[in-house]
């Protein structure tokens, strides 16, 4: 800081504002095959929304080894990054405009990095998969817009870059837009936006460009301002997996006991009759503690205390959901499984299963079959999975868990798979309906 | 907290996540502990715990690596905020592992790296498995690579070519012995979202934050106070200046800026213009080479 800053209470109340709004915060996962121009995309997006600092960009200046100031350079940060000029890791960037909150994941496009984009896109609501104009749709194109609808990412947005390269043309730009929605149709996407841009002059990106004036949609930044996502969450189906019990064992709170957790799904209300499991006993919520006192209502995401009115035995795994509306209680678990380990997943393997708050031991009953991410063609016959593949699974569990179909709620629906013998994380699992 | 269209403002959507990281490493790990340095950051980690567990204490202790270089005002509301929420604290001394001969004394006068040895023995002798950490991916670019459950080996070495896949909110903290796992709650918040809770929150911090007239000399541009541990040099000139600090480290390192904010919303003010990251401000030590803070982190550094 230069000099002292005016502080006049007009700014003192604006910036009160920034800290308080009641603004979304849009998780955005970005894909794309190497030399797409992620890191440049994003390096515009922070540069041109002014999230980028003077010492940063001091910093990326000094990198820069070409003609002009690197944006890439300011999320490949590891030393192993800058030497190969890949991101090998997720990289997460926050950027704020009057609208939005953003939370960005940059994730790597090599294939043996696949593991790290699914990390990234498994918390995100929206992915952009970046098209080189000139290459057209290529194998990792087709392998990110398919991870991203087997997570369920809410929103797809297709940014065909480097159109300055193909001298801004509209028919390469409705080629790769029509190819990608044919294939997005296979797929299960709701929402698909196509959009031409030239990140590395910043063409489409914040503002529109006069390259193309023939494109009539909304700039990338626009569009990721105004993409709806209140209506993305399950507010039907009460789920809420207890997480914590809380006992002050305290002279003041004799008598207090609550169960901790996050609302995965539904509105839960003081008053409301619900249910536990696995006991299947019922009686009504006498309270809801929120992080600063009683609430009248608990919804995703929140966390929560939840006080009932009955001295039940519930505990860490257990599952409050409303009676008549419960998840499966079920032992036996068919999902799509992406396998993030170099030891290959085989039939009748051990392994254990972390869902919501309740980790169980399974083993691997099948492997229904191995996916083709390039053809969407299932091969029965495979034996395994190996790293980065995926394919249907049946899992038998040593106790229930209670679940729902991923398609119906993304919390209750999700697994993951952990090597008991080297404690790493192998798999993640998205559970579809048996059959 | 509710309204009619069930949604969260930005600071408690940051909330609830915190709140559910915290609970998960409550439930799963066998003993947790919170780092603790009486910073910004740590604070609101700290409050945040509180909320976690309220209206029980704290399960686990709270801990904090002393350079011996602190400010001592730092240090006073360190052991104000211990009291008055009943955790336990552990104090990892830097001071004391020099004079055990453990570590040695950096020509450069700097604890930072002599930091982490003294850190890690620490949970080694407490056997701790989970380390509770307020860094923020905003801080740096290696931080912003951190996994929000980071696995370190028993060196508590970070290896970022590895890191566990981290799928949705579904961590794994399963560790062999000797092995941790270093937590960090905030990962998400930006230095706006910590000064906008402590804000709404009224969360009492060290004055230190707060810009008032001070003695200062100005080494290559940076604005170091006057104090025990920073003397002015030959030729140098002390000034008066109002300053603040917007990062509290050892005193003999952390730079104040420039400043007239006296209130925290006015602090906000001026973080919401500002053109220099708060480390790029403040901090000399990550200066030392543009890959600084991942050198340290792979060395068991936060």
């Amino acid at each position: 800081m230069a000099a002292p800053i005016d502080v006049h209470s007009a700014a003192a109340e604006a910036a009160a504002e920034i800290a308080h709004a009641r603004k979304d915060i849009l998780r955005i996962a970005t894909a794309g095959s190497v030399d797409d121009g992620k890191s440049t995309l994003i390096g515009r997006l922070l540069f041109d929304s002014k999230a980028v600092f003077e010492d940063q960009y001091a910093a990326i200046e000094r990198a820069s080894k070409g003609d002009y100031v690197d944006l890439a350079l300011l999320t490949d940060g590891l030393r192993a990054e800058r030497e190969q000029g890949i991101t090998i890791d997720v990289a997460y960037r926050y950027f704020t405009t009057p609208r939005r909150t953003f939370i960005l994941a940059d994730t790597p496009g090599h294939v043996q990095y696949t593991r790290n984009m699914v990390t990234g896109a498994s918390t995100a609501d929206l992915a952009i998969v970046l098209v080189d104009a000139r290459k057209g749709m290529v194998e990792q194109s087709r392998r990110h817009a398919f991870l991203a609808s087997l997570l369920r990412v809410p929103h797809l947005v297709v940014a065909v870059n480097k159109m300055d390269l193909v001298d801004w043309s509209e028919e390469v730009y409705e080629g790769i837009r029509d190819e990608f929605s044919a294939f997005a149709a296979k797929l299960d996407v709701p929402d698909l936006t196509v959009v031409p841009i030239a990140a590395l002059q910043g063409d489409n990106v914040v503002t529109r460009s006069a390259n193309m004036p023939w494109y009539q949609g909304a700039s990338l930044l626009h569009h990721l301002e105004h993409v709806h996502v209140a209506s993305d969450r399950n507010l039907v189906d009460t789920r809420f997996p207890v997480q914590y019990v809380i006992r002050p064992q305290s002279d003041a709170f004799h008598d207090y006991r609550g169960y901790a957790g996050r609302v995965a799904a539904g509105v839960l209300r003081p008053g409301d009759e619900v249910q536990v499991l696995p006991s299947g006993l019922t009686t009504t919520v006498a309270a809801i503690d929120g992080p600063d006192g009683p609430v009248d209502a608990a919804f995703p995401p929140m966390s929560v205390t939840v006080r009932l009115a009955d001295d039940l035995d519930v505990s860490r795994g257990d599952l409050i959901c409303r009676p008549h509306n419960a998840p499966h209680v079920t032992q036996d678990l068919d999902a799509l499984v992406c396998w993030m380990a170099d030891t290959p997943l085989v039939p009748r393997m051990r392994l254990a299963v972390k869902h919501t708050t309740r980790t169980v031991r399974a083993m691997v009953k099948e492997l229904q079959y191995r996916l083709d991410v390039n053809t969407l063609h299932r091969e029965p016959d495979a034996p395994s999975l190996g790293l980065n593949d995926i394919g249907r699974v049946r899992l038998r569990t040593t106790q229930p868990l209670f679940v729902d179909d991923y398609h119906r709620n993304r919390v209750t629906g999700r697994f993951i798979l952990i090597d008991e013998a080297t404690n790493a994380t192998v798999g993640a699992g998205m559970l579809t309906p048996a059959g | 907290m509710t309204t009619a269209d069930h949604r969260l403002t930005q600071l408690q959507t940051l909330e609830a996540e915190s709140i559910h990281v915290l609970r998960e490493v409550a439930a799963e790990s066998e003993r947790p502990v919170l780092l603790f340095s009486g910073g910004k950051d740590s604070i609101v980690m700290l409050e945040l715990a509180r909320k976690a567990f309220a209206p029980a204490r704290i399960p686990f202790p709270v801990m904090h690596v002393d350079t011996g270089l602190n400010f001592p005002e730092v240090l006073e509301f360190r052991d104000k905020r211990v009291a008055e929420l009943g955790v336990d604290l552990v104090v990892a001394s830097v001071p004391d592992a020099i004079a055990a001969g453990t570590v040695r004394e950096e020509p450069n006068g700097s604890r930072n790296r002599i930091q982490t040895p003294v850190l890690l023995d620490a949970v080694e002798q407490h056997g701790f498995t989970a380390l509770f950490g307020g860094a923020r991916r905003d801080e740096d670019k290696a931080r912003a690579k951190e996994r929000v459950f980071s696995f370190r080996d028993e060196f508590g070495q970070w290896d970022p070519k590895n890191q566990r896949p981290e799928l949705w909110d579904l961590y794994n903290g399963r560790t062999h012995l000797g092995e941790s796992i270093r937590v960090f709650p905030l990962s998400n918040w930006t230095e706006l979202d910590i000064w906008g809770y402590i804000a709404q929150e009224e969360i009492a911090i060290p004055q230190l934050y707060l810009a008032r007239e001070r003695d200062v000399v100005d080494r290559q541009g940076m604005l170091y106070a006057v104090n025990e541990f920073i003397t002015p040099r030959d030729g140098e000139q002390v000034l008066r200046e109002s300053v603040r600090y917007r990062t509290v480290g050892d005193a003999n390192l952390t730079a104040a800026v420039r400043s007239t904010a006296t209130n925290v919303e006015e602090v906000i003010a001026e973080i919401a213009v500002t053109r220099l990251t708060e480390r790029g401000a403040t901090r000399g030590d990550d200066k030392v080479s543009d890959a600084a803070m991942e050198d340290r982190k792979k060395e068991g550094y936060f």
